[in-house]
């Protein structure tokens, strides 16, 4: 039990960490290809830190669900990351979070910041966060179906479960439905997460911003707490595709010290991998129209509920 | 061929003929609908090329080799050729329904289609029989894409993937298609496609456009 908690620790304290090495990297590599030089790999927690310096300023007319948002998003995040299998299978959370809980706590971070973008009563806060709730209705239905394909197989709402279940049957880990999934729950992330093609998070264009439509009015430490936040979604997110659809790497319930080395070197690697790939994949695109959104969220959606039915109905392999 | 290995080619290669079908209903570019159709097409004719490895027959080869070169080649090709003279047909520009709906459609028609094939696969569970859902969604689906599109090249398009859905649902649940009736059949196919292409061509030629809903009247 004092194990399966430190490692949960370790989990958290990994995702606090890694998030802005993670942007950086994202980030690295987009200036790279532009032929930029780029800021280096620490320019987030550079700015983080500068942030944090910075006096703290609180917009006229704003009520504490204004200044309970970053704490909320940071707070649910952190919670998912010691829930999910992101360095070991034994989270000791495990038993009362499954992965409607873990979809729950990542919108309820997301419904925070939409409320304290309207309480600022501001024109863009209350743009961005109708915006972000149109995009959010769309993409919900789809991380839950995508979910719910994997879970399918292992007959099991548990993400370690799930992830367990390919580490034991690797033969099932390329059938067709899960292949579906995949490139449902990516083109989800990026909706959820406000990349290209979706929303672009370089720019402050007031007819395009979602996400920063709405963090629009923080300033200091509470902007700086929000966009940790925010890198700290995506590394959440990016772990859990990488250790539902390739487990590989991640240790058991009760490990030893190597297999927590291994388990660690490997998640750096494979969230470093979809980070540049996701970036590689972002230089090459345009932001899509506004109302061209829907429709790409719909055909996610569509992929979703082609998963569950082809791993409900279509035969598995080797069965 | 060992029984897991047909199985994954069978719900592969069905399940990437489903996949055609939706993205089909995604894209509005013809050449885009195009080059999907002629990958559906190479999707149709794996089907009975694994049956008749599987089954150590000739025949079923004979049937894949040449569904695959005339539905996967053939066709698309001629095509391709007759979307080169659409001068600014390049995409479906005001379909009757917008890609969101069509797309909820399309989920829709999925979920009806395994739906109602589910006592085929309880009277019969083989691997073929199971992946039959996708075929049949497929047909579903090109009925709604000839419906739902304006332009002629789009409607012969849904009419191509009907009789691809048609040819998928039969090589899935039948033991084989003899091969005189599968040429029978595309050879049919051929000659509907040659003169549609034909009929493209002269209503183009008279009227400048192929949009179906400005036909008013037949003229001799």
């Amino acid at each position: 039990m004092a194990l399966s908690i430190a490692l949960a620790a370790l989990q958290v304290l990994m995702v606090l960490v890694g998030a802005p090495l993670v942007i950086g990297a994202m980030r690295q590599v987009r200036a790279r290809l532009e032929g930029r030089r780029g800021g280096g790999l620490g320019q987030p927690w550079r700015d983080l830190r500068k942030l944090f310096r910075k006096q703290q300023i609180t917009p006229e007319g704003t009520t504490v669900v204004f200044r309970a948002a970053p704490f909320i998003l940071l707070g649910s995040t952190l919670l998912i990351a010691a829930i999910i299998p992101v360095v070991s299978l034994g989270s000791p959370l495990d038993s009362s979070g499954d992965f409607v809980a873990v979809v729950g706590l990542l919108f309820l971070g997301t419904v925070a910041l939409a409320l304290a973008a309207l309480d600022t009563g501001t024109a863009f806060g209350g743009m961005g966060s109708s915006r972000q709730m149109t995009v959010v209705a769309l993409v919900e239905p789809t991380i839950l179906l995508v979910l719910f394909t994997l879970s399918l197989r292992v007959h099991s709402a548990n993400l370690a479960a799930i992830a367990g279940g390919t580490l034991e049957n690797p033969a099932q880990a390329f059938s067709l439905g899960r292949v579906l999934a995949f490139a449902s729950l990516v083109i989800v992330i990026i909706a959820e997460t406000g990349r290209l093609p979706v929303d672009n998070p370089a720019t402050h264009l007031e007819l395009t911003m979602i996400h920063e439509a709405m963090t629009l009015e923080y300033a200091g430490p509470r902007l700086g707490l929000v966009e940790w936040a925010s890198g700290m979604r995506l590394t959440v997110l990016l772990v859990l595709l990488a250790n539902l659809f390739f487990p590989w790497g991640v240790a058991p319930a009760s490990p030893g010290a190597v297999q927590i080395l291994i388990a660690v070197a490997a998640i750096a690697a494979k969230v470093a991998i979809l980070a540049m790939a996701l970036s590689v994949g972002e230089t090459f695109l345009a932001k899509l129209r506004l109302f061209r959104v829907p429709e790409l969220l719909a055909g996610s959606f569509l992929l979703g509920i082609l998963a569950v039915t082809a791993s409900s109905f279509l035969p598995a392999a080797g069965r | 061929m060992s029984i897991e290995t047909y199985t994954g080619i069978i719900t592969f290669a069905a399940g990437s003929f489903l996949l055609a079908a939706v993205l089909i209903v995604w894209r509005r570019g013809l050449r885009a609908t195009i080059s999907l159709l002629a990958w559906q097409g190479v999707a149709l004719g794996a089907i009975p090329i694994a049956n008749g490895i599987h089954q150590g027959a000739w025949m079923p080869i004979a049937v894949g080799i040449v569904v695959i070169a005339l539905r996967g080649v053939l066709l698309p090709l001629l095509l391709a050729r007759a979307a080169r003279g659409e001068a600014h047909g390049a995409r479906e520009a005001t379909p009757l329904v917008n890609t969101t709906a069509a797309l909820l459609v399309t989920a829709a028609l999925t979920m009806i289609a395994y739906a109602a094939t589910r006592p085929l696969i309880e009277h019969s569970p083989s691997p073929g029989t199971r992946a039959a859902p996708a075929a049949f969604a497929a047909l579903l689906i090109a009925v709604f894409v000839m419906v739902s599109r304006r332009r002629a090249m789009s409607q012969a398009i849904g009419f191509l993937m009907l009789d691809n859905g048609i040819a998928a649902t039969a090589f899935l649940i039948t033991a084989g298609v003899p091969l005189i009736v599968e040429l029978g059949a595309s050879l049919d196919i051929l000659f509907a496609m040659i003169v549609l292409g034909v009929l493209t061509d002269r209503m183009r030629l008279s009227f400048g456009d192929t949009d179906l809903n400005q036909l008013r009247e037949l003229r001799d």
